[in-house]
């Protein structure tokens, strides 16, 4: 089924040629919430068409620098830049306009909105996003689901929904924060398909994960984290000869 | 004289539509409370001051400028609306943060400054305004005579309320609100600008106030003190129907003038407390209101 979607995937792909240039610069990250001071300085670069995961432990700020690339931290200082703008200093809701795409952890489907109207809710912040009809057929359950409240669908579904609904407004870069858990292996296999068919399609993607095992196969590059910094960046080709120092800092 | 209950028809249909007269005014109030509440969580004390405004509003649109009822129906609310705009961008916006009481500190106050300064100015006896020429007159039904102002109230409260349920219920832009008012971080983070969201939606309750202060002023007298006097029995409703719940005002609103009304003619001396009884009786039983979900 996976390759069936990434094939599909790459007839529509629009943004293959630019490939490689760089889409996001984090440098010199600071953020705050009230007076706890979370991140000390993260630099982090990711490629147009990259999936980038960031690795640590439960509180090394992996989150954090999540919700710093948007905005929604207490304070933040340094440098942000995306698809070659500075963001540092917009409001959390002009940084959207600049074509991200948020998964929060804790999903964030309303229960006030039916399942299609949290599907609807995000705006367009960038052109060729997926149609309803195209995100319906990848997620067949959505459509059955389609007008009942929001929070009354299974684990599984909300997490559909929750990416599902900030793939039709054509963001070109996605933040996932641990889409993974908590889930049924079944559906961690698709969304592991999914994420692949949205590589193909020349989506950015950084993705927090705590599952190892769903992450590794699926990133091209990794960076660890601790203490609210970057402690190691490598690529996927370099993931074995990494091992033993993930093992130290993650215990996986 | 047909009576029932041994009350006569006349009187119990008369105290009915004094009833829903009242219910009109604590729908159109404690919708727009309900609508501040939701997105803002501040309890917007100064709404009884806004609404009269509203009144005032339309009496001095007539007295000083000759604009009739219609003109105060059309612009009063929308500059009323504009001075909660500004009370919003100036002061409330740096009370989010804080616990809800310094909201209701601040807006209470404002509500204080507001009545004074208009005492100040107009002393507390009400001031008339006219019934508008078109809506003189009324209705003689079987049962009892209807004045065609007080049909119109109804009708106008009734259209207003569910266009605004409408409006927050069933429309995109609604579904823009009902998600802010849960994660409002998320639905910034999807690209909406919620806070300006926050101030449209602050200036959208306030209007609606001064609406029901223009529908009000050819009905009970222009005073100061009009707003004050309402809005206490408003908060009762608000409780009573659940904060933050559009529905649930619009249908306490109407319900508790009915119920107030009825009282008035079978039990007259229990009809100024019998909404408060209600609360405590709801409080006891439902504390998030009949409409309201627990938190």
């Amino acid at each position: 089924m996976a390759e069936a979607l990434a094939a599909k995937g790459a007839a529509v792909n629009d943004g293959l040629d630019e490939r490689g240039v760089e889409y996001l610069r984090l440098t010199g990250v600071h953020a705050f919430y009230g007076e706890s001071h979370i991140l000390h300085g993260v630099d982090l670069t990711v490629h147009r068409g990259e999936v980038v995961t960031l690795l640590g432990r439960n509180g090394a700020g992996r989150t954090t620098t999540l919700k710093a690339i948007l905005g929604l931290v207490g304070r933040r200082s340094g440098s942000i830049m995306i698809n070659g703008r500075e963001s540092v200093a917009m409001p959390p809701y002009a940084i959207a306009r600049l074509g991200l795409g948020y998964c929060p952890e804790e999903r964030g489907i309303f229960s006030s909105l039916s399942c299609e109207e949290n599907l609807l809710l995000p705006p367009a912040v960038g052109s060729g996003g997926m149609s309803v009809d195209e995100i319906y057929e990848m997620f067949p359950n959505l459509r059955e689901r389609r007008a009942s409240q929001g929070t009354r669908l299974s684990g599984g579904e909300q997490q559909m929904l929750a990416v599902a609904r900030i793939l039709r407004t054509g963001a070109k870069l996605l933040l996932l924060d641990e889409i993974s858990e908590g889930l049924a292996p079944v559906i961690v296999q698709k969304l592991a398909a999914m994420i692949r068919t949205l590589k193909g399609k020349g989506y950015t993607i950084v993705m927090v994960e705590q599952n190892f095992r769903f992450a590794a196969p699926l990133a091209d590059r990794f960076y660890v984290m601790e203490h609210g910094r970057i402690v190691e960046g490598f690529s996927a080709a370099e993931l074995d000869a990494k091992m033993g120092m993930l093992h130290e800092y993650l215990g996986v | 004289m047909d009576t029932i209950f041994g009350v006569p028809t006349q009187a119990l249909f008369g105290q009915l539509l004094i009833g829903l007269i009242n219910g009109s005014f604590y729908a159109l109030l404690s919708l727009g409370l309900a609508v501040i509440f939701g997105l803002l969580n501040i309890i917007n004390f100064t709404h009884g001051a806004q609404y009269m405004l509203g009144a005032f509003g339309a009496y001095l649109l007539l007295t000083k400028l000759g604009l009739n009822y219609w003109w105060a129906l059309l612009i009063v609310p929308i500059v009323v609306g504009c001075t909660g705009v500004i009370i919003e961008r100036l002061l409330l916006s740096r009370l989010y943060n804080l616990d809800h009481l310094y909201g209701l500190l601040l807006t209470f106050g404002l509500a204080l400054i507001i009545q004074g300064v208009f005492r100040n100015e107009y002393g507390s006896s009400g001031q008339p305004y006219p019934i508008p020429p078109q809506l003189m007159g009324g209705q003689k039904l079987d049962f009892m005579f209807l004045p065609n102002y007080r049909a119109w109230v109804i009708a106008a409260s009734l259209v207003v309320c569910l266009g605004t349920w409408y409006l927050i219920e069933r429309t995109k832009l609604g579904g823009y609100l009902r998600a802010a008012t849960e994660n409002p971080a998320l639905v910034q983070a999807f690209g909406i600008n919620v806070p300006r969201m926050i101030t449209l939606t602050y200036g959208f309750g306030v209007g609606l106030a001064a609406l029901a202060g223009v529908m009000a002023a050819p009905i009970y007298q222009v005073s100061p003190q009009m707003g004050a006097d309402l809005i206490i029995v408003v908060f009762a409703v608000v409780v009573i129907g659940g904060m933050g719940s559009i529905l649930g005002a619009i249908v306490t609103g109407f319900g508790l003038g009915l119920i107030e009304g009825l009282t008035k003619v079978f039990y007259p001396e229990a009809s100024n407390t019998v909404i408060f009884i209600i609360m405590a009786i709801v409080l006891l039983i439902r504390p998030a209101g009949l409409f309201g979900r627990e938190k």
